[in-house]
């Protein structure tokens, strides 16, 4: 199965970025750090303006937060790894499966991926994954000759999962070595099995992620869907240190490796459920024989069930396979449970029957059905529940995963973005992964503000359940570098928390005159110029040419979006509330109305900006206004009102010009 | 794989035996052969590894669905007598914890 590679092949599969442009990273990587370490020190130290603490205070933590962010850019770009030319493409005789995942986008829209799929110039079996079941597409399938796949049987009142669930589906149904993931709206190249296959060469390759490029955006970018830095250094840099990441669509994975997950998850998950039964389960029993002394056969019984639990708890201590030991205390519990339900039940049936026959009245017996036996001997309290809970506990947590459609979930569940959890537990297992920058499919961004912000809460909703879930920093299997990696995406995240402090403070300190920093002086400069200019250069050196400006605007003027993504997904992973998310639509809603509402809390922040900018003009013609603070933070609102400016583009924006009508 | 066995034990239960090759391409016979038997009304399913030569990770998978099948219809499954690649595949995966295999099917037969 181990495909031959030649020695051009191994040069390519170890090709890294030229030892000349890293060291000039490097070079600026450590000038930057040293910078930003320089400042935010002194910043603590000396230049916290502790009168003003409420706002000193959360000033500093801010800029802490931008220079962690800083350093861990800094960290994955010391070991960037821009690959060139891919690996031959193996010699025919590999299969490979083309998934294509729908759910509600319009048929035109997925038969164009689909027809393009077909064209993929490497052999290759094509299929339509519809999680929204048409027969539209399933007929229009046919029709081209490809595979048609929907939920099986097992999935019926089972969770779905969304589109984690369709590609757990799908991957039970199918049989290629290797699978291509496309979305619905990624036209694929021709190419793109030719210019990735050959990475797997590497036999512990799990994972080719190509960029995410979308053709309907105007190169003015309004409402920033593209993501050069994204598909580029960043997922470069992660590359460097084998942590990039699965992005969910334009990727090709292992089938191999993909299975090895799900059973080794399937394996994980059994025996924690199997330690959580039995934990439970004691202490189940320790309460009901509280509450039943005294009665002496209930007392056995739970006596019994005891036992019961004891043996399976040291069977499991001794190693013994839980399939066995779950299989004897399931049948030793519900041999107890049948037997005393039983005869409580006929013992209360005899009960009730000679209170009918003391009484007069001939309906009495007859209004007592068994539903209300049923319920009497189901009493919460009563020690004969306590071992049906405890049955009820055998068989929710038993060897089988009942509760799920498959036992075998190599996509992870956990996060509504199922991607980046399944390639952390890849890399967990000890697979590689691999960054391709070829842009070899072409997709279709959202056109309207709306479906845009959805969208990016959705993405940072799910990387941050994942966060709660599974923190990367905690994952022992995990390299320290690949640890820092995922955890860096994480914390970018969080950035929505600094904005808000970024823009309150040049308000309150020009409107109100609070001043959270002591020493805007000559000191203030020479620690903070440095900074901010080399931290700049080092974005211009990594990015090398591609624009970084939309992608920094974004990430300030959207922290109401990047706040409720955190907030939201907190609630979600330690409360159980749901996310409230939606699936993202393709095309554009058509109805010409602009959406100010929908940025409510950026329109009051400019304001709020622009007010203050009114009333230091006033304060210094009133010459209340002294030194240079009030400079500084002039700047500094005009920085922040640039940024925000993209904002009002973005609600101005129509979509493209011509691009989709065909497809909407 | 070469041919899946089916023979019915006379002490109740089924005992299956796939040789050759349990993988990607021949774990839904596997899957199928076993669904039959529970459909048949058998609920102690028995499957004998001694003579298959090799598994991947897609018939572990199948081996865990079939175990799925067989407690749902409250039964179980058991394996037997791993070969070599295969006992070293069940301990990679972990899934040994889970699936302990016994060492005749005699023994597995018992409850």
């Amino acid at each position: 199965m181990t495909m031959n590679a030649t020695r051009r092949d191994l040069r390519l599969l170890e090709h890294k970025t030229s030892p000349r442009r890293l060291a000039v990273i490097r070079i600026v990587i450590v000038l930057a750090a040293a910078s930003g370490l320089n400042y935010v020190v002194w910043r603590w130290l000396a230049s916290v303006n502790w009168d003003s603490w409420w706002i000193a205070v959360p000033l500093v933590l801010a800029e802490t937060y931008s220079l962690i962010d800083s350093l861990l850019f800094g960290l994955g770009a010391w070991r960037i790894r821009e690959r060139g030319e891919p690996p031959a493409p193996p010699a025919a005789g590999y299969t490979v499966d083309v998934f294509i995942t729908t759910y509600n986008e319009p048929v035109e829209l997925v038969l164009r991926t689909a027809r393009a799929a077909i064209d993929i110039s490497y052999p290759h079996t094509t299929w339509i994954l519809d999680d929204g079941d048409r027969d539209e597409v399933r007929a229009a399938a046919k029709e081209l000759g490809i595979g048609f796949i929907t939920r099986s049987a097992d999935w019926i009142d089972r969770p779905r999962h969304a589109k984690a669930g369709n590609l757990n589906n799908a991957l039970l149904a199918t049989e290629g070595e290797f699978v291509l993931v496309l979305d619905a709206d990624q036209v694929p190249d021709a190419l793109i099995l030719d210019r990735t296959l050959g990475y797997f060469k590497d036999p512990t390759v799990a994972l080719v992620q190509t960029p995410q490029w979308f053709e309907n955006v105007p190169d003015s970018d309004p409402l920033g869907s593209q993501a050069p830095l994204f598909y580029g250094p960043i997922q470069q840099s992660k590359d460097g240190w084998n942590a990039a990441f699965f992005c969910g669509s334009n990727a090709i994975l292992r089938r191999e490796a993909l299975m090895q997950l799900g059973i080794s998850r399937y394996v994980e998950e059994v025996e924690q459920s199997v330690y959580r039964a039995i934990t439970t389960s004691r202490r189940l029993l320790a309460r009901a024989r509280e509450e039943a002394a005294g009665d002496r056969r209930v007392t056995l019984a739970l006596r019994r069930a005891a036992e019961i639990v004891e043996t399976a708890r040291t069977e499991i201590l001794r190693g013994d396979g839980i399939s066995d030991v779950t299989y004897r205390f399931q049948r030793g519990i519900d041999a107890i449970s049948t037997e005393y339900a039983d005869s409580d039940i006929a013992l209360m049936r005899d009960n009730l029957r000679e209170l009918a026959a003391l009484s007069n009245d001939p309906d009495t017996f007859a209004s007592i059905d068994d539903a209300a036996l049923e319920l009497l001997s189901n009493r919460d309290t009563s020690p004969i529940a306590a071992i049906e809970a405890i049955s009820l506990l055998a068989n929710a947590l038993n060897v089988d995963r009942g509760d799920e459609a498959q036992a075998i979930m190599p996509m992870a569940t956990i996060s509504v973005t199922e991607d980046m959890a399944t390639s952390m537990r890849l890399h967990g297992l000890g697979w590689r992964s691999v960054y391709h920058g070829e842009i070899l499919a072409s997709g279709l961004a959202p056109e309207d503000l709306e479906t845009m912000l959805g969208q990016r809460l959705r993405w940072a909703q799910g990387t941050m359940q994942v966060f709660f879930r599974e923190n990367p920093l905690l994952q022992r299997r995990l390299s320290i570098g690949q640890r820092l990696m995922y955890f860096g995406t994480m914390w970018s995240y969080l950035s929505g928390f600094p904005a808000l402090v970024y823009v309150s403070a040049p308000v309150l300190c020009l409107a109100f005159g609070v001043i959270p920093v002591t020493a805007y002086s000559l000191d203030f400069f020479a620690r903070f110029l440095p900074f901010l200019v080399l931290n700049q250069l080092l974005f211009w050196v990594v990015a090398a040419g591609r624009p970084t400006w939309r992608g920094a605007q974004y990430s300030l003027a959207l922290f109401p979006v990047w706040i409720e993504a955190v907030t939201s997904a907190f609630r979600n992973v330690f409360l159980g509330q749901p996310l409230g998310f939606r699936v993202t639509s393709k095309t554009r809603i058509e109805d010409g109305r602009r959406r100010w509402d929908l940025v409510k809390p950026q329109l009051y922040v400019m304001g709020a900006l622009v007010v203050a900018l009114v009333v230091v003009s006033i304060r210094i013609l009133a010459g209340q206004a002294e030194g240079i603070a009030p400079y500084v933070n002039i700047v500094w609102v005009f920085y922040d009102l640039a940024v925000f400016s993209i904002i009002i583009r973005a609600v101005l924006y129509r979509g493209p010009v011509a691009t989709t009508k065909e497809i909407s | 794989m070469t041919s899946i066995d089916v023979l019915i034990a006379d002490a109740g239960g089924v005992v299956i035996t796939p040789s050759g090759r349990l993988t990607v391409v021949t774990a839904p016979q596997l899957r199928t052969v076993v669904a039959e038997q529970i459909a048949l009304g058998h609920r102690l399913i028995v499957v004998d590894l001694s003579s298959t030569e090799f598994v991947d990770s897609s018939g572990l998978g199948a081996l865990v669905s079939c175990l799925k099948s067989a407690r749902q219809a409250g039964g179980d499954l058991r394996i037997v007598a791993p070969t070599e690649q295969v006992a070293m595949v069940l301990k990679m995966t972990n899934l040994d914890r889970i699936l302990q295999p016994r060492a005749s099917v005699a023994d597995a037969l018992r409850d």
